[in-house]
């Protein structure tokens, strides 16, 4: 038993009590050190740890024709993605989420095993761009499989087919590379920028600003409560100077070739009309383009995503012949020169042919005119000959020809106008007088633009104003994007002006409308009733040593074709590329179709003085009827008729596939 | 005898504030429960704590000399079912501290090796108690508490293991070690660190005090829980966020919060004067304890209740010290505060011991 003994002594029990507050007061510093000195440091990461900014992206801006027509729209699509943490909670539901959304399983497993070592907190995108069903599927088995999330996003809505393709462009989500540039200063990955295009061009116009969402979330992300959003401010729309209407007509012209159309009011520098074959489907960017897509894009011989109006470099062939004729005639050798075409000539000892000789023919007597309404290559040879590769030269590039014209789209060649000092520069090379001689008829170096060449066309037809041609004009955007996209291309004046007399230019025009006619190289390019001028071209597609080295394969040549309506004082003036169209007159007739619908629209378009009647209009009419029972032979016949007046055709209200 | 044992003399004051603490708990973990799959959980805490005052009374009603008398059986059976839990307990999350009993109830002996540990280290210095302590002494009181420890080290369970050594040093301290042999205890016990750590420990265990040491360097991996449990205390301030309104605690950031971290979320949504508040609450019942020690009627019940006092000193160290970034993480509860019964039921058991004892005190 025990008992009742020595106590422990009152100071060994003192110690302890010491030891305990010493004990509480090192806790209670530890207190105070977090939260009242350290309160705000930890509150700051508190919120970082609860508060998410969520962006809330802004859609882009449409993309409209010059009557305000949709050409570029967007749709809200539905991605469903899981959070990287949540993976685990999927795994056993991976089969029927892939029934649900109709992805194969096999692929899924592959993407959740692909991303297991990436963060916590990045989305795993499962499906993009959501059916109504794969929505309806995700809705309907929240409880089940409360890991499956979803967003809305503004995708682009692009016209189908390859519609445009090259002028719109296409956006896609931002590249490593400039999300790291310092130009991109409030870029965010994830954004969908421009790559090419109008979208690469206008971006910063067309992208609008992303608003934010704060919302509360829990350890694994999951979103609590919402506690605000800054509202977005959408992207703005931009007018094209496009015109629906023709884009059609050149669109449904190119069906089928390659090469390109462009139409453009000589007045202004507007492009009414842009048109590259073959062409892509910037649909498949909107979404998230897959690698074969890709590569097959990237590695297809035929450049799909090349937009020849303002890329394609090549030979302009006979087209040139109107910058040698202006050239002619402005030094005044052109007027007098006759010239007798037996098929070819010699010059500085070697026979260069003129194309009639391949008919079994010959021009006979040529002077300026005939010289360019049967395209006779003697004629510009012998010009070529007495004006020199210097004049020739300075002609060509007053016109523009080897220099950018500073068309509002990315990725524009240079083309090529040679020179003596050019051959210098690049060769190291003396000229060969036989190389003006090539030149004289647009082959040998010179390599063009069909932008190019149609601006320079375009100066003649007007007189000698060059415009820098454009898909947006400044004026009609607001401040600061006016000036601020003025001046990214200031170095390509808008206006520009090269003399021409107008007597010589009476004689040019008058000829080129002989070309879409009975004379002339492009006679089933003729359209009654409508005043039509231009100039035919045929030109080798490839140099003689690309062609030796890529034997075997067949190139026909490119035929080209660049007109204006009407010759006098024009409004419409048209550039085409047909590629492998042998010659320049099948490219006249796409030229024809191009013109036709703009003259047509012209004419269809109701004006103030009288407007197209909405109702029917009902009238008598009184005639002489055949009779064969009457003396006459006549009888007189009359009757009501009710005229429908207004426009025959359906109105274009968007591009194909955008409502 | 008997009739001088009465509950006028239990100690009210001290039941008082132990209940305040408690119903602090139950509060918080409804506020840390909110929302999880763990709601409800302050519920069974109430049950726990009726239990509790059950087992307090019931206690308080057995002679403590008796169990002190009793205690080398007691001490028998803890070791045979350390031994027992090695051998046939249930492994939960890499240990095996459980045994499972018919009835689906999971008994953790560990819990109960304390309360005879405190005990023994009673009998042991109350038979001690008419010469001065000599080093075999302390060799013998070492070895009686290291055996229980390295089982329960096996489990493995560094925690538990760990709040056997308060003990056994508050019952030397108390029973007359002399400094020289303090001294020599230090030296032998810096000389085990090396070994200790190199093969003593499981690699987790060496991780938790590897974070400890620099929990910033990962704070998504290793330091997550101590980061968390340091932003959830910082954030609250002096005033704190509100009942049931701190983001860390009701937002899950807070790691096992109605358990090891309850005091992270106290602090995150009381804020400074809450915590601190909580802290005097606990700091009452302390000093209540060692008055009771002072009172009591012999050298066996003052070693019994120094023993609580250590026991529980040692806890609100580890833990408090844990929640604000001074300790590692070790998984060693809040007495009253966190949820789990098998800590209420222990400190309500002590408690009913102590009550036993300042029961007593009049009886000759």
């Amino acid at each position: 038993m025990l008992g009742r003994d020595e106590k422990i002594p009152p100071s060994k029990l003192s110690i302890a009590q010491y030891a305990i507050v010493a004990t509480f007061l090192v806790l209670c510093v530890g207190l105070w050190r977090l939260q009242v000195s350290g309160n705000e440091k930890y509150q700051a990461q508190a919120e970082g740890n609860s508060i998410r900014e969520v962006d809330v992206l802004a859609p882009r801006g449409q993309i409209l024709d010059r009557e305000g027509r949709k050409i570029v729209d967007n749709y809200p699509s539905f991605t469903a993605f899981v959070m990287r943490d949540r993976v685990k909670d999927l795994e056993p539901d991976v089969d029927a989420i892939a029934a649900g959304l109709n992805v194969p399983a096999s692929q899924l497993r592959e993407r959740l095993r692909k991303i297991a070592s990436r963060p916590q907190s990045e989305p795993l995108i499962l499906k993009d761009d959501l059916t109504p069903a794969d929505v309806a599927f995700i809705e309907s088995h929240r409880n089940e499989l409360p890991e499956l999330e979803t967003i809305t996003e503004h995708r682009r809505l692009y016209p189908t087919n390859g519609f445009m393709a090259h002028v719109i462009g296409y956006v896609s989500e931002i590249s490593e590379e400039t999300l790291n540039s310092d130009a991109c200063f409030d870029c965010r990955s994830g954004d969908m920028v421009g790559q090419s295009g109008i979208e690469k061009m206008y971006n910063d116009y067309l992208k609008g600003k992303n608003g934010k969402r704060r919302v509360e979330v829990n350890n694994r992300g999951k979103v609590l409560r919402e506690l605000g959003e800054d509202a977005f401010t959408a992207g703005k729309n931009l007018k094209l100077t496009i015109d629906l209407d023709l884009q059609i007509a050149a669109e449904e012209a190119m069906e089928g070739k390659n090469g390109s159309i462009i139409a453009m009011d000589p007045n202004s520098g507007e492009i009414l009309a842009m048109v590259s074959r073959p062409t892509f489907d910037p649909n498949q960017f909107a979404v998230r383009i897959s690698h074969d897509d890709w590569n097959k894009l990237i590695t297809d011989p035929a450049k799909p995503l090349f937009n020849k109006a303002i890329q394609a470099q090549l030979a302009p062939g006979s087209v040139f012949k109107i910058i040698m004729s202006v050239a002619g005639m402005q030094e005044g050798i052109a007027q007098n020169l006759h010239v007798n075409c037996g098929g070819g000539k010699n010059f500085y000892g070697r026979f260069f042919k003129c194309w009639i000789s391949a008919k079994h023919g010959a021009h006979g007597d040529v002077a300026i005119e005939k010289g360019i309404y049967q395209s006779c290559d003697v004629f510009f040879y012998t010009l070529g000959e007495k004006l020199g590769i210097g004049r020739i030269a300075k002609y060509a590039q007053g016109f523009g020809l080897g220099q950018k014209t500073g068309i509002d789209l990315p990725q524009e060649a240079t083309g090529v106008m040679p020179s003596e000092e050019w051959k210098i520069k690049n060769f190291k090379q003396k000229w060969y007088a036989g190389e003006t001689i090539s030149v004289s008829i647009g082959q040998g170096a010179v390599a063009t633009t069909p932008v190019q060449l149609m601006r320079a066309i375009s100066a003649i037809a007007t007189g000698g104003n060059l415009r820098r041609p454009h898909l947006v004009s400044y004026d009609s955007l607001p401040a600061p994007y006016n000036d601020k996209y003025r001046e990214a291309l200031a170095r390509y004046p808008e206006k520009g002006h090269f003399d021409i007399n107008p007597q010589n230019l009476d004689v040019i025009t008058g000829a080129m409308a002989n070309v879409p006619g009975p004379l002339g190289t492009a006679p089933s390019a003729h359209l009654e009733g409508i005043e039509f001028a231009g100039k035919t071209g045929s030109a080798q597609t490839i140099s003689n040593e690309a062609r030796k080295t890529l034997k075997g394969a067949e190139y026909k040549d490119n035929a080209w074709f660049v007109g204006f309506a009407p010759r006098r004082n024009p409004e419409i003036v048209v550039a085409v590329l047909f590629e492998g169209g042998e010659h320049g007159q099948f490219a006249a007739r796409l030229a024809s179709q191009v013109i036709k619908a703009y003259v047509e629209k012209k004419r269809r378009t109701p004006t103030h003085v009288a407007q197209s009647p909405t109702a029917p209009i009902e009238i008598s009419a009184l005639w002489s009827a055949p009779d064969a029972d009457s003396e006459s032979g006549e009888r007189l016949a009359g009757g009501r008729f009710n005229i429908h007046a207004g426009l025959p055709k359906r109105r274009i209200t968007s591009a194909p596939g955008v409502n | 005898m008997r009739r001088y044992v009465s509950f006028r003399d239990f100690d009210w004051t001290l039941l008082l504030f132990v209940l305040l603490i408690c119903a602090v708990g139950v509060m918080q973990i409804y506020s840390a429960t909110l929302n999880t799959k763990f709601a409800g959980a302050h519920i069974k805490q109430v049950y726990w704590i009726l239990g509790g005052l059950l087992a307090m009374f019931a206690m308080s009603r057995l002679n403590y000399q008796a169990l002190v008398d009793n205690v080398h059986w007691f001490y028998g059976a803890a070791c045979l079912a350390l031994v027992a839990v090695l051998v046939v307990g249930t492994k939960y999350l890499g240990a095996k501290r459980w045994i499972k009993l018919p009835g689906g109830v999971h008994f953790q002996p560990s819990e109960w090796v304390k309360l005879v540990l405190i005990l023994l280290m009673a009998k042991f210095f109350h038979e001690l108690r008419h010469r001065e302590t000599n080093f075999v002494d302390i060799a013998k009181a070492a070895v009686l508490g290291a055996i229980p420890m390295l089982l329960v080290l096996r489990q493995p369970d560094l925690g538990t293991a760990l709040t056997y050594t308060p003990i056994i040093i508050m019952a030397l301290f108390l029973g007359g070690l002399q400094f020289k042999h303090a001294i020599v205890i230090v030296a032998i016990a810096a000389a085990l660190v090396v070994p200790v750590w190199r093969y003593g420990l499981k690699d987790y265990q060496k991780h938790r005090l590897t974070t400890f040491m620099n929990p910033e360097a990962d704070t998504q991996g290793k330091g997550y829980q101590s980061s968390q449990s340091i932003i959830a205390v910082g954030a609250g301030g002096i005033w704190g966020k509100g009942f049931a309104k701190g983001t860390q605690t009701q937002n899950s950031f807070v790691p096992i919060p109605q358990t090891d971290f309850i005091f992270a979320t106290l602090a995150e949504e009381q804020g400074f004067v809450g915590a601190v508040g909580v802290l005097l609450l606990y700091f009452v019942v302390l000093m209540r304890l060692i008055a009771n020690a002072q009172t009591a009627p012999d050298r066996a019940g003052a070693f019994v209740i120094m023993g609580v006092v250590a026991v529980l000193t040692f806890h609100i160290l580890v833990n408090v010290g844990m929640v604000v970034g001074f300790m590692p993480v070790t998984g060693i509860p809040l007495p009253l505060l966190s949820y789990g019964g098998s800590s209420i039921l222990f400190t309500f058991l002590a408690l009913g011991i102590v009550m036993n004892i300042r029961m007593r005190r009049f009886v000759n």
